[in-house]
C-alpha cells in the first residue's frame, strides 16, 4: 500500500498539482488534476548524507573533477552526481536516492575522502531510504500488476516516480522497454509506450541529443489485448508535454551574422532579377571538366560566373566600389576580390577569390577548391575572409529560383544564383527547345547604384554566360 | 566450436528479444572481441556501449582495437596543454577525449588498444597488466618487460611501451591500455608537444616518458601477433575458447544507440567544451613596421568558451571602439580559431575602411588566433 503523507508544515509548496490522501488505512484516495512527473518540493523531507563509497584498489581519496548537479536540483536514483578522478581512473558517482540536493561538500579540484559525505540529499520521507544494493525495492502497490516483474531472471529497475506513472496509466512495467542505464525504465520510456498505445505523437524530450532519439519499434513488445479499453483516449486525458523552451546566448557564427546584417540594414537595397540560358555553358563545362580533372581540379559553374562578373565589373566599376561612413566619398576598388558565400557546419562564411581581373577561369577553379576544402575543415584564415569587393551566392546548389540577397558591407552589390532547371523555351524560329535556365537576383546599394547600371551590368554578365565564346574576346 | 556467424546471430536475437544485452549461457568466463573499424570515435563509442549496456556479471570482455592517426586525451585534460592543435589540424589527425582518466596518447595503426571490461567489484588493473606481460613473455621470452606501480609497462626498464587509464561506473568498470608495436615515433613526439604558452589550469597533466616500439626491439613482431598472443593468454586465464569475435561499430542493430554515442564523442562540446577551467596569460610580440609591439593578453576559458578577455594595447594603436568591439565579440565565444576568425573578420566589415587600420587589425587578430 502506497501511502503519501501530507504534512502540515507551513512551508509546503505544491508546484503543479496535489496528491491528496486521507491518512486512513481503510480508504486510499488519489485525486489529481494533472499528471505528475516529479513530486512537488516538499521542504520538510529528511536530509541524508550521501557518503563517497569505496572505489576499490585500496583508494582512500579522489579529486572531484566535475559536478553534474548543483544545490537545489532534484535527482533520481542512479542519476549521475559527479565525476571524480584517482590515479588515471575516472569514476562516475551516481545517486542512491531520489530527492533534492541540498549541499555539495566539495568544490572542483578538492580532494574528497572515501567514507566521508559527498552531498546532502533531502529525500521525501514517504518514499523511504533505498537499501544499499543496486536493485530497487519498491514499496508494495495495491495493484497486483505492479509487484516485482521478473523478465528472464532480471528485475525491472525503475524509480518510484516512474512506477507511479506506470500505475496511473495501467501499464505493466514488464511490457516496457527500458532505455536507461542497466535497462532501467525511464519516464520517457513510459511516455513512448503510451504514445504507441494511443497513437499520439509525442514531442521529442528536451534531452534528445544525448538519449537515442528513436526507439526501434521491433523491440517494443505488442500491446496485450486486455489493455485496449483501459488506456484513456487522448481527448479526455491529455498527455503532458514535457518540452521546454531553450534559451542560449548568441555567440560565434551567429553573433558574426547579427553584426554583419545589422550593418547591412543601413544600406537601402534594391533588387533586379533575370533569367539566364545556360545551355551553351552547360555543354562547355562538360567538355572542360575532364581537362580540369586531369590537372587535379574540380570544375563547377562558379569559376565561369565569377570570371564573367569580373569582366562586367571592368565596364561598370561602380559595382566594385565602397561608400564611406558619411556617404561623402566613393572608393573604386582596383582589385576584383569576388566573395563566394559558403555554407559550413557552423554557419555562413564568405571567403573571396583575390584579383579575379588577372585570373583565368582555371586559376579561379583552383582557388575555389582550396577555399572550399579549408572552409569545410574550418581552417580559413583572416586574409581569405577579408578584402572582398563583390559577392556571389550560389544558393541554387541547395535549391530555389529567385532570392533577395543582403549586401555585405562594405560592398555595394551582391548576386544570388538559383538552381539550373531544364525548361521549355522558344528559339528564334519559334520552335520550342530544351533550355537550361538559371535565375539571378541582384541587390545593390541604391545610394550610389541606379537601376539602369545594375540592369546593364546584368545584361553584360548574361551575354557572356549565354554565349561563352564572347568571353574569349574580352578575357585579359 | 561455435561458428562466428552463428554467434552473431545469437547475440543479435538476445539483444532484440530482451532489453538487456545478455550472452547465451554456453559462453563462460571471458569474451574476446575485436573492432573492424579504425575510427577512434566509433571505437570509443563501443567502449561506452559495453560499459552502459552489457551485463558483465557472468562474463568479462576483452576488447581489441586500433585507430588511424589520432590523439586521445584523458577525461579531465586540457587539449591546448597536451598537444599541438595547429599541427593536428594541418595533418588531419583527429582529436578525441575519452571517458577514462589519465594522460594523453598518440594512436596510429602501429599501436594496439586493449580494454578489459569487468564488474565494478572485479576491477583489477594490476592483474590485467600482468596478463599482458605474461603474453609478451610467452611470445618472446627474452623481452625485458615489467609493470611499474604507476601501471605502465616498461621495456628494458627504461622505455614506456604501455600506458593505462580506467573508468568506473555504478556497476561496471573498464581498464584500457595501449601497447606500442610499430607507431610513428616522429609524429608522436611532434604532436604531443604543446606550443601554447601562458596556460594555467588544474587539468590533469600528462607525464612525458621515453617511448620505444616493440618492433624496434624485435623486428619480427607485428601488431597481429601481439593481439593474438594477448587474446590467447586472456582465453587461458578465463577458461574460454581462444576465439576473437569481430564486431563492426557501425552496426546499429548489433549495438543499438551506438551511432549517437559516436556522434556525441565528436561534438565540440565534448572534445573541447569539457576542458576544466583554465586561463591564458601571455604577451604577444607583434612586429609592425620598424618596431615591436608588446600586447599583454589575459583570457579565462570555461567550458571551452572565453569568459573573460583582456587585451592590453598601447593607446592610439587602434581606435577604442574597435578594441572594445573585439573584446565584446570574443567574450562568450568558443576558444577556437575558426570561430574567432569569423568574428574578427566580420568586425572589419563594419569599421572605417582604412588600409593602415586594416593592417594593424589583421596583425593583432592573427596573433590572437595563434593562441587557440
Amino acid at each position: 500500500v502506497c501511502i503519501h503523507r501530507v504534512r502540515s508544515c507551513s512551508s509546503i509548496r505544491f508546484i503543479k498539482s496535489k496528491y491528496v490522501c486521507v491518512f486512513d488505512k481503510s480508504a486510499l484516495k488519489f485525486s489529481h488534476q494533472q499528471r505528475l512527473f516529479r513530486t512537488s518540493a516538499v521542504s520538510c523531507g529528511q536530509i541524508v548524507q550521501f557518503k563517497l563509497s569505496d572505489i576499490g584498489e585500496g583508494i582512500t581519496e579522489v579529486t572531484v573533477k566535475e559536478w553534474y548537479i548543483k544545490e537545489g536540483d532534484s535527482v533520481s536514483q542512479f542519476d549521475s552526481i559527479c565525476e571524480v578522478q584517482s590515479d588515471k581512473a575516472s569514476v562516475t558517482i551516481t545517486s542512491r536516492y531520489d530527492g533534492i540536493i541540498r549541499k555539495l561538500h566539495y568544490s572542483i579540484d578538492d580532494i574528497a575522502f572515501v567514507g566521508k559525505p559527498l552531498v546532502d540529499i533531502e529525500i521525501d520521507a514517504s518514499k523511504g531510504v533505498a537499501p544499499e544494493e543496486d536493485v530497487v525495492e519498491t514499496p508494495p502497490m495495491s495493484h497486483e500488476e505492479h509487484t516485482h516483474q521478473e523478465i528472464k531472471g532480471h528485475k525491472t529497475l525503475a524509480t518510484p516516480a516512474v512506477r507511479r506513472l506506470a500505475m496511473e496509466n495501467n501499464i505493466k512495467l514488464s511490457e516496457v522497454v527500458g532505455t536507461g542505464k542497466d535497462n532501467r525504465i525511464l519516464k520517457e520510456d513510459i511516455l513512448n509506450y503510451l504514445a504507441k498505445q494511443t497513437g499520439a505523437i509525442l514531442p521529442p524530450s528536451p534531452k534528445a541529443e544525448i538519449v537515442p532519439p528513436f526507439r526501434k519499434t521491433e523491440t517494443v513488445p505488442a500491446a496485450p489485448k486486455d489493455k485496449a479499453h483501459k488506456i484513456p483516449v487522448p481527448i479526455s486525458r491529455p498527455i503532458a508535454f514535457s518540452g521546454k523552451d531553450k534559451t542560449e546566448p548568441v555567440t560565434g557564427f551567429q553573433k558574426a551574422m547579427v553584426k554583419t546584417m545589422s550593418a547591412a540594414l543601413k544600406i537601402p537595397h534594391f533588387g533586379y532579377c533575370d533569367e539566364i540560358d545556360l545551355t551553351q555553358l552547360v555543354q562547355l563545362r562538360e567538355e572542360l571538366k575532364p581537362l580540369a580533372e586531369i590537372r587535379g581540379v574540380k570544375l563547377s559553374f562558379m569559376p565561369f560566373f565569377i570570371k564573367a562578373a569580373s569582366l562586367g565589373l571592368l565596364q561598370y566599376p561602380i559595382l566594385n566600389a565602397s561608400l564611406d561612413e558619411n556617404c561623402q566619398n566613393v572608393t573604386y576598388k582596383a582589385s576584383h576580390n569576388i566573395g563566394v558565400a559558403m555554407d559550413t557546419e557552423q554557419g555562413l562564411i564568405v571567403p573571396n577569390v583575390k584579383n579575379v581581373q588577372v585570373c583565368s577561369v582555371f586559376d579561379i577553379a583552383v582557388e575555389l577548391n582550396r577555399l572550399q576544402s579549408l572552409g569545410s575543415a574550418g581552417q580559413l584564415g583572416t586574409s581569405d575572409l577579408t578584402g572582398g569587393t563583390f559577392t556571389l551566392s550560389n544558393i541554387g546548389t541547395i535549391g530555389g529560383t529567385y532570392a533577395k540577397p543582403v549586401i555585405l558591407p562594405p560592398e555595394v552589390a551582391i548576386g544570388a544564383l538559383g538552381k539550373i532547371q531544364v525548361l521549355p523555351r522558344f528559339n528564334g524560329k519559334g520552335e520550342v527547345f530544351k533550355a537550361q535556365i538559371m535565375n539571378v537576383s541582384w541587390s545593390a546599394d541604391h545610394r550610389i547604384i541606379d537601376g539602369a547600371t545594375m540592369a546593364r551590368f546584368s545584361n553584360l554578365w548574361k551575354s557572356y554566360l549565354e554565349n561563352p565564346a564572347s568571353m574569349l574576346l574580352d578575357l585579359k | 566450436m561455435v561458428l562466428q556467424s552463428l554467434k552473431n546471430c545469437l547475440w543479435l536475437s538476445c539483444v532484440l528479444r530482451t532489453p538487456k544485452a545478455c550472452f547465451w549461457s554456453t559462453a563462460s568466463g571471458g569474451l574476446i572481441i575485436q573492432s573492424v573499424s579504425n575510427d577512434v570515435y566509433q571505437n570509443l563509442a563501443v567502449e561506452d556501449w559495453i560499459h552502459d549496456h552489457m551485463d558483465l556479471e557472468k562474463q568479462q570482455v576483452l576488447f581489441l582495437w586500433r585507430n588511424s592517426p589520432a590523439v586521445v586525451i584523458g577525461r579531465h585534460q586540457n587539449p591546448w596543454q597536451e598537444c599541438n592543435l595547429r599541427l593536428l589540424r594541418q595533418k588531419n589527425i583527429k582529436l578525441a577525449r575519452r571517458r577514462s582518466g589519465g594522460g594523453t596518447v598518440y594512436h596510429d595503426l602501429g599501436n594496439i588498444n586493449l580494454t578489459f571490461f569487468t564488474t565494478r567489484k572485479k576491477y583489477e588493473r594490476m592483474e590485467n597488466l600482468k596478463l599482458v606481460v605474461k603474453a609478451l613473455k610467452a611470445l618472446r621470452p627474452q623481452l625485458d618487460v615489467h609493470v611499474t606501480d604507476r601501471y605502465d609497462i616498461l621495456l628494458d626498464r627504461r622505455y614506456k611501451i604501455s600506458g593505462t587509464a580506467a573508468k568506473l561506473g555504478r556497476t561496471s568498470a573498464y581498464h584500457h591500455c595501449t601497447l606500442l608495436c610499430n607507431a610513428d615515433k616522429f609524429v608522436l613526439s611532434s604532436v604531443l608537444k604543446s606550443p601554447y604558452k601562458g596556460l594555467k589550469s588544474n587539468a590533469t597533466p600528462s607525464v612525458p616518458a621515453s617511448v620505444k616500439n616493440l618492433f624496434e626491439e624485435d623486428p619480427s613482431l607485428t601488431s597481429e601477433m601481439l593481439l593474438d598472443a594477448i587474446a590467447k593468454e586472456y582465453a587461458t586465464q578465463h577458461q574460454t575458447d581462444h576465439h576473437i569475435t569481430l564486431i563492426n561499430p557501425a552496426d546499429e542493430t548489433l549495438l543499438p544507440g551506438i551511432h549517437n554515442k559516436a556522434k556525441e564523442l565528436q561534438t565540440w562540446e565534448w572534445v573541447y567544451g569539457k576542458t576544466p577551467k583554465f586561463s591564458v596569460s601571455t604577451c604577444l610580440n607583434i612586429a609592425y613596421k620598424d618596431s615591436v609591439l608588446d600586447v599583454k593578453v589575459n583570457m579565462d576559458v570555461k567550458h571551452g568558451r572565453i569568459e573573460v578577455c583582456n587585451i592590453d594595447l598601447p593607446e592610439e594603436w587602434l581606435p577604442p571602439e574597435l578594441y572594445s568591439e573585439l573584446v565584446k565579440s570574443l567574450t562568450g565565444s568558443k576558444f577556437c580559431p575558426n570561430e574567432a576568425t569569423t568574428l574578427v573578420t566580420t568586425l572589419l566589415r563594419v569599421c572605417p575602411q582604412d588600409d593602415e587600420l586594416h593592417n594593424r587589425w589583421s596583425l593583432l587578430c592573427e596573433n590572437m588566433i595563434m593562441l587557440m
